[in-house]
């Protein structure tokens, strides 16, 4: 079930991106390139596929949204300012002394179910959250945004393993699908294809899109689960930095923080200023 | 110690249907009659510790009292990082439980030896730590921690230290039981081997030395008081843990003490120092080799008994 608030969520990412750059530049943050990745994914999430309400932010039949890809925190905090859960002016206190927004999202804040940013944690508690439904006989259903960086990671695969043998069909993958970790792309550290093969060939039901494209991002995410009895995994293919020209597809974009020109030339991009 | 705890599960399970344990692929035999009665509060991870703890960490937040259970390590260092992040940073209500303290799989390797556990768990904000010495104070920590909520870390031994409970005494956690009164020398033991500092302190009572025995069940939070008083009252305080004597039970004493004030008259840990056994043999043998078990106390007690009087003469 999800919510259906329906909102002009291409406004919404283009609020996320525009927000993520006034952060990460003012307080010194990194990873604007992750979060643009995310941009649209987040938006077309908490646009409408997700049953969330800032009213009532603990209500036991939401649905749960684990970022695991932590890093992209500035993003999330930007789609929950946007959507009620805490004031848009508590945004620009990001990374800085004092604030509740650090850089790797934190459950501190209203909306946001775990804190993660150690790479491969989300999803075995996003796993153990699906099976506490089951148990429990909810409707509600939890997504998992993933890094490609994070399916290094062990425990990522030892997640997708359990997932698959308990038939978490109420568990959804989103992989956002860059191609670029943190300091290389990942053909020239760990390639992962063929990726859709490796996520079936573990008992998934997988779909792929275009991770930019709100229109599949909707329609796939409000089909959910894919199929009975398998957990679902979205690969969102999807441009690094997406959104500034000079960011997109760009290694130096994981850490390097927006100043000076180049954060005027953003907001100008983003702005769809000439 | 391990049958104590998976019996009070057993017995438990039915009045706490949010009770689940999660095995890492071990207990054969042990969880047999807990599987078949309880099947929906079970679950096998598989060989997979760190995928064990974030589960945990996920069916807490959703409300379930969560047991996980291995041997040695597997557990605890395997899957610090989620224990760190995922259990204490969320004050998830997940009880790591641990078979093997110490040298229990003694000739099985190094890789089954849980010697620095204490030190490590303890070292993590809002956990609790318990590492019980007989099979009464091991039923007791677990009937607790079924009832208490938030992360902890509970350590059980192969070998238990015969019974000491008084007729009618109430477990107390975080609280030391004095298991044998006395006022020459301190004997603080956590885990089995308390049971080689009880069968001490009879060989050191028969030569006129009178020990005071303390069981220190609870590491974390640790009973400052008990030892306070154990420092005040007799001649001295002698740590004794079947774990590296670095930021363990004696590490934690020292530091509780030092900063309360408290100089006992003298002060000793025993176990082990900078060193992994891969000498080959029982939990029994190897407390022998490495100058842990009984005779081994007795000997440090005489000798620190001896220098003192030196000094004071």
């Amino acid at each position: 079930m999800s919510a259906k608030v329906m909102i002009d969520t291409r406004a919404l990412a283009k609020k996320i991106r525009i927000h993520a750059l006034r952060m990460t530049s003012r307080g010194g943050g990194s990873h604007v390139g992750a979060i643009y990745s995310c941009a649209d994914i987040l938006a077309v999430l908490y646009g409408g596929i997700l049953n969330v309400d800032s009213a009532f932010p603990e209500k036991a039949d939401r649905d749960r949204f684990v970022l695991s890809k932590g890093h992209a925190g500035g993003g999330l905090y930007a789609a929950l300012a946007e959507r009620g859960f805490f004031p848009t002016e508590e945004l620009l206190t990001h990374y800085q002394d004092g604030s509740r927004l650090c850089g790797h999202v934190s459950h501190e804040l209203p909306g946001i179910e775990v804190s993660t940013g150690a790479l491969g944690h989300g999803l075995p508690i996003a796993a153990g959250m699906a099976y506490a439904g089951i148990l429990q006989g909810a409707g509600h259903r939890i997504f998992a945004l993933l890094s490609d960086g994070e399916c290094d990671e062990g425990s990522t695969w030892e997640a997708v393993l359990f997932a698959a043998q308990r038939k978490l069909e109420n568990l959804v993958v989103i992989v956002d699908y860059n191609r670029i970790q943190g300091i290389a792309p990942i053909a020239d550290v760990i390639e992962l294809e063929p990726f859709a093969d490796k996520w079936r060939s573990f008992g998934w039901a997988v779909r792929e899109v275009d991770g930019h494209d709100h229109a599949s991002l909707g329609d796939t995410l409000g089909a959910v689960p894919f199929e009975s009895d398998k957990p679902s995994c979205l690969i969102a293919r999807t441009t690094k930095g997406k959104g500034v020209s000079f960011m997109e597809d760009s290694v130096l974009w994981h850490y390097r923080i927006p100043r000076g020109e180049e954060f005027e030339a953003a907001l100008i991009e983003l702005e769809g200023r000439p | 110690m391990r049958d104590s705890f998976v019996g009070v599960l057993t017995e438990q399970a039915a009045e706490h249907p949010e009770l689940l344990l999660l095995t890492g692929d071990l207990g054969f035999g042990v969880l047999n009659d807990f599987i078949a009665r309880f099947p929906r509060q079970f679950l096998n991870m598989g060989v997979a510790e760190q995928n064990m703890t974030g589960v945990a960490a996920g069916l807490a937040l959703e409300g379930h009292t969560v047991f996980t259970y291995s041997i040695g390590n597997f557990p605890t260092l395997r899957c610090l990082e989620q224990i760190r992040n995922d259990v204490c940073y969320h004050n998830a209500n997940v009880k790591v439980v641990c078979v093997g303290g110490g040298m229990s799989y003694g000739p099985v390797g190094m890789s089954h030896h849980a010697t620095e556990d204490l030190a490590i768990l303890r070292s993590l904000s809002g956990i609790e730590v318990f590492s019980p010495g007989d099979l009464w104070e091991a039923a007791e920590a677990t009937r607790y921690l079924l009832a208490k909520e938030g992360p902890a870390y509970l350590r059980l031994d192969k070998s238990a230290a015969r019974s000491t409970v008084r007729s009618g005494e109430k477990f107390r956690p975080g609280k030391i039981r004095v298991v044998r009164d006395g006022d020459d020398v301190t004997l603080a033991a956590t885990g089995g081997i308390l049971g080689e500092a009880l069968t001490a302190a009879e060989t050191l009572t028969s030569q006129g030395i009178s020990c005071r025995v303390l069981s220190v069940h609870t590491i974390k939070p640790l009973d400052i008081e008990t030892l306070s008083a154990a420092a005040n009252e007799t001649g001295g305080i002698i740590t004794i843990e079947e774990h590296n004597v670095d930021a363990g039970l004696g590490g934690a004493v020292a530091e509780a003490l030092l900063e309360a004030g408290v100089i006992p008259g003298f002060f000793a840990r025993m176990g082990l120092r900078n060193t992994f056994s891969s000498v080959v043999g029982s939990q029994t043998f190897l407390r022998k080799v490495y100058g842990l078990d009984a005779a081994a106390i007795a000997d440090t007690v005489s000798a620190k008994l001896r220098i003192n009087a030196k000094v004071h003469a």
